[in-house]
C-alpha cells in the first residue's frame, strides 16, 4: 500500500516567557514517528498536554501561537512540508489536507453562511466551480445526515445546533477531497448522545470518501470505534504505537493499561434512606417567561451522594441554582434537615449559608487570579469563622493537607497551578466551611481522566470522613456508577428517573435512560457498529 | 428511536445551555397567563412584537431613544443660553442704552415673556423648520444658516470621503504586517497626526502649500455660484487638515478592533483553508469587527461637522462653525440656539446610525433562529 503521510523524528518546540525569568524554549513534541496509509486512520491519544493536536496541526505544517516545527520531517504524499515557503504551505492546506476542529461552533466565522465557508476552501484552491461545489456540498450533507440539505448552506453558524456545526465542520474538511483530514476531538464538546451521531457520521463519511484521516482524542474507547492505529501520547513522546486491536485488548504498556481500565473506582450503594438532609418538592423553576424546571422531586439522605445526570440544556445547572439560592424557584420547596429553606440567597441565615457549599465545573473562573491559594481557602474561614492571622494560616495548611497539595502551595496563586490541583483548591475552600452539603457541578469534565479519578476518590475519602452529602451534576455515566448511591436522570427540564444506582441503571428502562446509557461508548472494537445496528433493527421494528 | 438529537445546543457556556432549554418553549407560543388585566395587554402585545421581530423592536427603540434625547437637547441649549451672562439689547445699543430703549427692544423681541412660553414657541417653530429670526441682522436664521450648512456638510463630506476609506485601508495593511515596520510607521505617522494642534497642522499646511509652493489658494473662501472645481481647490487644505486630524484615531481603532478578532478560532480555521493572509483580513476578520470600527467612524464624521470650528476659523471658510463664534460674541441668541441644535442633532443622528448598522451587521439579530 502506498504511504501517504511519513513523519520521522519530529520534534515540536516553543519559546515560553516565564515572567521576571529570561524566555527559555520548551519542547512539546519530542522524536515522534509514524506513518499513515491511503484511505487508514490513525488515533492520536493522550491526556492534555500529550502534544496531539500539536501534531496533527504539523500536519499542516503549521503552529498555533509561537509553537513551530524544529526538527524531523513530515512528508506528504512524496513533499517535504517542513520546507515549504508560505506560499507551498497554503497549496497544501485546506487542498490537500483539511482539519476539522475541536469546537466547530468557534471555528466558523459567525459572519458569514455556513454554505459560503464550506465551499471556499475547494473554489480559491480551484478544485471545483462554485456551481460544482454547492452541488457536492448537498450531497455531504446528505451522507452526513444534515437536516434539509438543499438548503442547510443558507443558515449561519448561530442558526444549527452544535452536532450539526460539527457535521457541517466535516462537510467543509470532505470538500475539496483532500487526502488526509486532521479531525481534532471533533466530539469531545458534544453531549454523549449527539456523540455517537457525529461518530457514526464522520466514520461512514471516511469510509466512503476513502480519505486519510488523523483522529486526536482524549477518549480511548471514541478512537476505538474509528482508528485503525493508536498512538498513545504523553509529555510529548510515543508510549506505544500499534493497531488499533493490539492497543485496546493488548497493551504492552503500564500506562497505557491505565487508560484502557480508567475508571476503576467502585462504590458500594449506601441503602439507607431514613436520615434525609435535602429534600427538593415539586419544584417549578425558569428565567424570566422561559420555565426550565417542571415538577421537580429529588431527596437525599445525610453522607451520601445524589448523580443528576443528564445532557446540556436538561436543567441540571438551575436545579443547583434553586438548591443554592442563586435562583428562587416559582412554586415548590427545597427542605434542608426537614425545614423548608428560604427560596433566595438574600433571605438566608450565614448558618444555613454554611451548610451548602459548591464546587465548579471551570476551577479557573471560580477563583480570583490574583488571590494566594491561602486568600482563596482562607476567605469562608474569616467568613464564618472569624478565623484570622495565624490561626487562619494553620487552618488552611491543614486544609491543605488534606486534600493531598502540601502546605508548600499556601502561598501560590491559580495560574501556577494545573487544572487537577485547582480542583482540590476549590474543593479545600468548599469543606473549609464545614457543609453538610456540596454541590458539585460537573466538578471532572474538564479534566484528563486519571486526574479526574484522582479527585473522584478525593471526594469520596471526604465523604468517609466527615460524612458530607454530595449532589453531583454530571453528564458522565462512568463517573455516576463510579460514586453515586442515588441517581435522577433529567431530561428536558424533568426528573425522567429517580432511585438507588442499582434500580436506575438497570433494566427496564424508560427510552430516555435507555438512549443514554446505549450511547456511551464502550472500550472495545466494533462498539459502534452493534448499537448502529441495533438501533436500525428498532426503526425497522416500528 | 424516537429522540432525535438534532436540536440541542452545544454543550458548554452557560448561555447556549439556556438557550437550548429555551428552544421548545419560545416565547411567542406561550399561551397568554389567564390572569391577566385588560391594562397589561399593551405590554404583551409589545413582547410579542419583541419575539417576533426583535430587529425591529431594537432599531425602534434606538430611533425613539434618540427623538427624547433630541427634545432633551433643546431644553438643555434653551436653559443653557437662558443662563448665560449679558444681555442682547445692551449690547445692541452701547452708549445709547437708556431703560426705555432697552425695555422697547426687549418688547419687540418678545423677551418680556415668560422663559416657558418663549421656549414652546421657539420649539413650535424649529419643528415647522423655522428658527426665528436674527437679532443682529434681523434676517431668517433658517435662510442663514442653509448656506453655512451647506458650506460645513461640503468640507466635511470630502474629509470623510477620504479619511474613513484610508484610514481602515490603512488599518488593514498595519494588522497585515503586525509589529512589522510598515505598522510601525503607520503608527508613529498617526501619533504624530493625533499630536499636534489642528490649527497647527492647518497653518503647516499653509505654509507649504499655499505660500511656499503656491499650489492652492489661501484663504479658502467660497461663495455661493463658486465653479464647482474652483470650491474644490478652494477647500483642499482645510480637507488634508480634517482628514490629518481624524484619520490616525478612526485607523487605529481599525487596528485594534481588527487585531482582536485575529485571534478566534475561526481565522485559524481560514487560515487552514490556505487562504492569503488579505482575504483573511478584509473577508473574515473584518466583518466580525465591524461594530467598533462604525463606532469610531460616526464619532469622527460628527467631529467633521461639529468640531470644525477651529479650521473653519483659520482657513477664513464661511461654514457653521464661524457662524456660531460671531453669534455669540453679539449674543444673538437665537443663530447660537440653532447652530447648538443642529450641532446636537448631527452627533444623535450619526451615533444613531452607527447603533443601527451595528446591529444590523450582527448575524444573530439579522437571522434569528
Amino acid at each position: 500500500m502506498a504511504e501517504l503521510l511519513t513523519v520521522k523524528n519530529l520534534t515540536i518546540g516553543a519559546t515560553s516567557y516565564p515572567p521576571g525569568e529570561p524566555p527559555k524554549d520548551i519542547t512539546i513534541v519530542d522524536g515522534v514517528s509514524f506513518t499513515i496509509e491511503k484511505g487508514r486512520v490513525l488515533g492520536l491519544i493522550g491526556e492534555s498536554g500529550a502534544g496531539k493536536s500539536t501534531i496533527g496541526l504539523a500536519a499542516l505544517a503549521y503552529g498555533r501561537g509561537g509553537v513551530r516545527i524544529t526538527g524531523g520531517t513530515v512528508e506528504l504524499d512524496g513533499t517535504e512540508l517542513t520546507g515549504l515557503k508560505r506560499s507551498g504551505l497554503r497549496r497544501v492546506r485546506g487542498a490537500k489536507v483539511c482539519y476539522v476542529a475541536q469546537s466547530a461552533a468557534a471555528a466558523f466565522n459567525p459572519a458569514h453562511k455556513l454554505g459560503d465557508q464550506i465551499i471556499e476552501a475547494a473554489l480559491r484552491h480551484g478544485i471545483l466551480d462554485e456551481a460544482a461545489a454547492r452541488k457536492r456540498a448537498t450531497e455531504l450533507f446528505g451522507v452526513l445526515s444534515l437536516p434539509d440539505p438543499e438548503t442547510f448552506g443558507d443558515r449561519y453558524p448561530h442558526q444549527v445546533s452544535g452536532g450539526q456545526l460539527q457535521r457541517a465542520m466535516t462537510v467543509m474538511a470532505l470538500l475539496p477531497s483532500p487526502d488526509l483530514i486532521v479531525f481534532d476531538e471533533p466530539t469531545t464538546a458534544l453531549d454523549v448522545t449527539t456523540q455517537i451521531d457525529v461518530l457514526a457520521a464522520i466514520k461512514h463519511a471516511i469510509e466512503t470518501t476513502h480519505t486519510a484521516a488523523i483522529y486526536v482524542t482524549h477518549d480511548l474507547a471514541v478512537v476505538a470505534q474509528i482508528a485503525d492505529d493508536i498512538m498513545v501520547l504523553r509529555h510529548g513522546k510515543t508510549v506505544e504505537y500499534g493497531t488499533a486491536e493490539k492497543i485496546i485488548t493488548r497493551p504492552d504498556e503500564t500506562y497505557t493499561r491505565d487508560l484502557v481500565s480508567v475508571r476503576s473506582i467502585t462504590h458500594p450503594e449506601a441503602k439507607d434512606q431514613s436520615d434525609r438532609l435535602l429534600s427538593i418538592e415539586r419544584v417549578d423553576a425558569g428565567y424570566g417567561r422561559i420555565q426550565v424546571l417542571e415538577e421537580v422531586s429529588v431527596h437525599l439522605p445525610k453522607g451520601q451522594t445524589l448523580a443528576v445526570v443528564g445532557e446540556s440544556g436538561s436543567g441540571k445547572s438551575t436545579l443547583a441554582r434553586v438548591i443554592t439560592g442563586l435562583l428562587p424557584p416559582s412554586s415548590g420547596t427545597v427542605r434542608f434537615k426537614g425545614e423548608a429553606l428560604p427560596a433566595a440567597l438574600s433571605g438566608r441565615s450565614r448558618e444555613q449559608l454554611r451548610q451548602i457549599q459548591m464546587i465548579y465545573q471551570m476551577a479557573d473562573t471560580a477563583m480570583n487570579p490574583r488571590h494566594t491559594i491561602g486568600q482563596i481557602i482562607g476567605r469562608p474561614l474569616t467568613f464564618y469563622f472569624g478565623l484570622r492571622g495565624a490561626k487562619k494560616r494553620e487552618r488552611v495548611q491543614e486544609l491543605l493537607d488534606h486534600i493531598e497539595l502540601g502546605k508548600g502551595f499556601i502561598d501560590r496563586y491559580p495560574a501556577e497551578l494545573s487544572g487537577g490541583q485547582k480542583q482540590r483548591v476549590a474543593i479545600a475552600r468548599a469543606i473549609a466551611a464545614e457543609p453538610e452539603l456540596i454541590l458539585c457541578d460537573e466538578p471532572t469534565s474538564a479534566l484528563d481522566p486519571l486526574v479526574a479519578d484522582g479527585i473522584l476518590k478525593l471526594l469520596l475519602r471526604l465523604q468517609e470522613e466527615t460524612h458530607v452529602s454530595y449532589v453531583f451534576i454530571t453528564h458522565d455515566i462512568a463517573t455516576v456508577r463510579a460514586i453515586a448511591d442515588s441517581v435522577a436522570v433529567m431530561f428536558k427540564g424533568r426528573v425522567v428517573r429517580f432511585g438507588p444506582k442499582s434500580d436506575v441503571l438497570a433494566p427496564p428502562f424508560d427510552d430516555y435512560t435507555d438512549l443514554l446509557l446505549k450511547s456511551v461508548p464502550e472500550m472495545r472494537l466494533g462498539w459502534l457498529e452493534e448499537v448502529l445496528s441495533e438501533r436500525k433493527m428498532a426503526a425497522a421494528g416500528n | 428511536m424516537a429522540v432525535t438529537q438534532d436540536d440541542r445546543a452545544p454543550a458548554g457556556a452557560a448561555g447556549t445551555d439556556l438557550a437550548a432549554a429555551a428552544s421548545p418553549v419560545l416565547p411567542a407560543d406561550l399561551p397568554p397567563p389567564a390572569t391577566l388585566s385588560p391594562l397589561s395587554a399593551p405590554v404583551v402585545a409589545l413582547n410579542d412584537f419583541r419575539g417576533r421581530h426583535p430587529l425591529a423592536a431594537l432599531l425602534l427603540q434606538r430611533i425613539g431613544l434618540s427623538v427624547v434625547l433630541l427634545f432633551a437637547v433643546s431644553l438643555l441649549i434653551f436653559l443653557g443660553v437662558e443662563a448665560l451672562p449679558g444681555d442682547f439689547a445692551q449690547t445692541y445699543l452701547g452708549q445709547s442704552a437708556t431703560p426705555q430703549a432697552v425695555a422697547n427692544i426687549r418688547a419687540q423681541l418678545g423677551l418680556d415673556q415668560p422663559a416657558v412660553t418663549r421656549y414652546l414657541s421657539w420649539l413650535g417653530g424649529v419643528l415647522e423648520g423655522d428658527f426665528g429670526k436674527s437679532w443682529a441682522s434681523g434676517q431668517s436664521v433658517t435662510s442663514q444658516i442653509a448656506g453655512r450648512l451647506g458650506n460645513t456638510l461640503f468640507l466635511a463630506f470630502f474629509a470623510a470621503i477620504i479619511s474613513v476609506p484610508l484610514a481602515v485601508g490603512l488599518g488593514m495593511v498595519a494588522v497585515l504586517y503586525r509589529n512589522r515596520f510598515p505598522d510601525r510607521l503607520i503608527n508613529v505617522l498617526s501619533l504624530g497626526a493625533i499630536s499636534l494642534p489642528e490649527f497647527f497642522v492647518g497653518y503647516l499646511l499653509i505654509l507649504f502649500f499655499g505660500i511656499q509652493l503656491g499650489w492652492v489658494s489661501f484663504p479658502s473662501t467660497v461663495y455661493s455660484g463658486m465653479p464647482f472645481l474652483a470650491r474644490l481647490q478652494a477647500v483642499a487644505l482645510p480637507v488634508a487638515t480634517l482628514v490629518l486630524v481624524v484619520l490616525a484615531h478612526m485607523m487605529r481603532m481599525t487596528r485594534a478592533a481588527i487585531l482582536n478578532v485575529m485571534s478566534s478560532p475561526y481565522i485559524e480555521t481560514a487560515e487552514l483553508k490556505g487562504l492569503g493572509a488579505f482575504r483573511i483580513i478584509a473577508r473574515h476578520a473584518a466583518p466580525n469587527a465591524l461594530a467598533p470600527i462604525i463606532n469610531v467612524v460616526a464619532l469622527n464624521l460628527a467631529y467633521l461637522v461639529v468640531g470644525v470650528v477651529v479650521v473653519e476659523v483659520v482657513f477664513v471658510y464661511p461654514g457653521m462653525g464661524q457662524y456660531m463664534v460671531d453669534a455669540v460674541t453679539v449674543r444673538d441668541m437665537p443663530v447660537v440656539q440653532a447652530c447648538g441644535l443642529i450641532f446636537a442633532a448631527v452627533y444623535i443622528v450619526l451615533n444613531m446610525i452607527a447603533d443601527i448598522l451595528g446591529i444590523v451587521a450582527n448575524p444573530r439579530l439579522r437571522h434569528p433562529r
